[in-house]
């Protein structure tokens, strides 16, 4: 299977920031209702890293996502994304930082008022880009999830795992330096799924994106970990065994608002706790 | 659901009701403080526009003869005996200009527009597409509340002018057909009544009802929790909310305005 080529094939090269990392996670605790949902959450997202978030539902997983794009706000602790601390800005210095931030929403979240190009062209609208670009970069992007059919459609036209794919064409639109994806391959059939593992593997090794990806099917993470996204064949390969410890790819594991396993694949296979052991088998 | 009796008390309540009012009045400020800060949403402004001021149209016309007619009807009985069928037109001109104009424009308006615009953000909310429109670098305040408010505000002026016209007809249409008053000494004494005060009254009202009707809805419409019940739930309070409002507000600035001109 393969994708076609993204806008232009620009790379967006991912910005080193001071500390080398995109996401910083220090000690985040957030209860609802005396319900602690994360309690004391720490871990560091390097740039260029994907990182796929585990964890059974209702752990905390998509909060974690709305926290780090200060949708939410934690009761404690702190949360720096691309070098900015986003528990001490206000909503309005957030609009910026968020544009420089992609996310794909669990239920996708398109405006369910405007077409599929609206939904993809919005944030290009906002930021007075020229009409005949807007619509190059639409259909680009439209083409990169394979979609392009459905340009002039109203998202209540399409299926579930259509209006994902248009949700990660509206996230990936404007080339952000940071994706969040929240089960994106949640409730599909292994075909799709396949395909938007790809896509994130794309923006993972052609666009150096630094990616956080929740999910449930550790199958998912898995390809991602042994498979690398070749440019000239414009398709995912499987990795020989012995070098998959380059792969920028590594895990995390919530349980009971505490994040229990954060590594790669070969400590995730090592790892001799009960619970995870049980979690991957 | 079971059925539980939740002890809160008075104390919680209270503090609840200050958080709302609280949470209503920065709203309120935003949404006018967005004026001055670009961007400003011209074209979402518009389309609100013609969604409330056109969509509003026959409901206020119907509404406007109607009370114009029920106005001059129920007043000429009482004119009739005292010999005074010749003041229907100031009455009917005063009473729809300084008072019923003004208010059912505003209660109607209230009635499908409050509601709509707590039902559509309500369903945005619930469906996380104001999340999503944040998380796209868009403040929702700007985007969506500020042209409802001015969309509104600027609406609700000209229906009520239009309602105002309407109930003079409706008036007129009794008067002549049933009580065989003359037309022009109708509209000439429908006039002459007026002073500024009064037109000044009416047309103050309506930008303020206005005010109130697009920022309780939105209100409501945002702090939706609760999925598609909360919706509904949003949407009836927002409607009650608005027209009790509206009625209070009345009162006051009828008051205000008197206060300040001087009564009659
Ligand atoms: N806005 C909210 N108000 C109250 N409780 C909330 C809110 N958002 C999340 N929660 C609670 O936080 C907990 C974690 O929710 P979250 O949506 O992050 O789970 P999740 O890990 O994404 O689950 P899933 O895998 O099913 O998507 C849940 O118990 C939920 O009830
Ligand atoms: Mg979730």
């Amino acid at each position: 299977m393969s994708t076609p080529a993204l806008p232009g094939e620009q790379q967006v090269a991912a910005t080193a920031h001071s500390s080398g990392y995109a996401i910083e996670f220090d000690n985040v605790s957030i209860a609802f209702d005396e319900k602690v949902v994360l309690d004391g959450i720490s871990f560091k997202l390097p740039c260029a890293e994907t990182k796929a978030l585990f964890g059974v539902a209702g752990s905390g997983k998509s909060v974690l996502l709305k926290l780090a794009m200060g949708l939410i706000r934690p009761d404690s602790g702190r949360i720096i994304m691309l070098g900015e601390e986003v528990t001490r800005m206000t909503e309005r210095e957030l609009f910026e930082l968020r544009g420089r931030v992609g996310i794909v929403f669990q239920e996708s979240a398109l405006f369910d008022s405007l077409k599929v190009w609206e939904n993809v062209a919005f944030r290009l609208m906002e930021n007075k880009i020229a009409p005949d670009e807007i619509e190059r970069r639409v259909r680009e992007s439209l083409k990169f999830v394979e979609l392009e059919q459905t340009y002039d459609m109203f998202p209540s036209e399409l299926s579930g795992g259509m209006r994902r794919r248009v949700a990660i064409a509206r996230a990936i639109v404007s080339h952000p330096e940071v994706l969040l994806y929240d089960s994106p391959t949640g409730g599909l059939d292994p075909v799709t799924s396949n395909t938007i593992v790809e896509l994130i593997m794309k923006q993972r090794d052609v666009y150096k994106t630094s990616a956080l990806m929740v999910t449930h099917r550790l199958q998912d993470a898995f390809t991602m970990a042994s498979h690398e996204f070749d440019k000239k064949k414009n398709e995912m390969v499987a990795i020989p065994k012995g070098q998959r410890g380059e792969v920028p790819m590594s895990f995390l594991i919530l349980k009971d608002g505490k994040v229990i396993f954060d590594g790669d694949a070969q400590q995730l296979a090592a790892s001799r706790d009960e619970y995870i052991r049980e979690y991957i088998s | 659901m079971a059925l539980e009796l939740e002890l809160t008390s008075p104390i919680d309540v209270a503090k609840n009701a200050v958080a709302s009012v609280q949470d209503y009045v920065r709203l309120s400020a935003q949404s006018v403080g967005n004026f001055f800060r670009p961007p400003i949403y011209m074209g979402d402004m518009l389309q609100q526009a013609d969604l409330i001021g056109f969509g509003s149209l026959p409901i206020v016309i119907l509404t406007g003869l109607s009370v114009g007619a029920l106005l001059a009807l129920n007043s000429a009985s009482t004119l009739q005996r005292f010999g005074g069928i010749t003041l229907i037109g100031q009455l009917v001109s005063l009473g729809m200009v300084t008072e019923l104009g003004p208010l059912i424009t505003g209660l109607m308006v209230a009635g499908r527009n409050a509601s709509g615009m707590a039902s559509e953000l309500g369903s945005m909310i619930v469906t996380e597409q104001i999340d999503a429109m944040r998380a796209l670098g868009t403040d929702p305040s700007k985007k969506l509340i500020t042209p409802r408010v001015g969309a509104t505000a600027f609406m609700l002026f000209f229906l009520t002018i239009i309602a105002d016209l309407l109930g003079l007809v409706g008036g007129w249409a009794v008067a002549h057909l049933l009580f065989g008053l003359d037309t022009n000494q109708y509209w000439t004494s429908a006039w002459q009544i007026l002073v500024f005060r009064d037109v000044f009254t009416g047309l103050v009202k309506p930008v303020l009802f206005g005010f109130i009707i697009s920022t309780v809805g939105c209100y409501y419409g945002m702090s939706t929790t609760g999925g598609t019940q909360g919706v509904g739930r949003s949407t009836t309070q927002a409607v009650v909310a608005s027209s009790v409002l509206i009625l209070i507000v009345d009162f006051f600035v009828t008051k205000l305005i008197f206060a300040v001109f001087g009564v009659r």
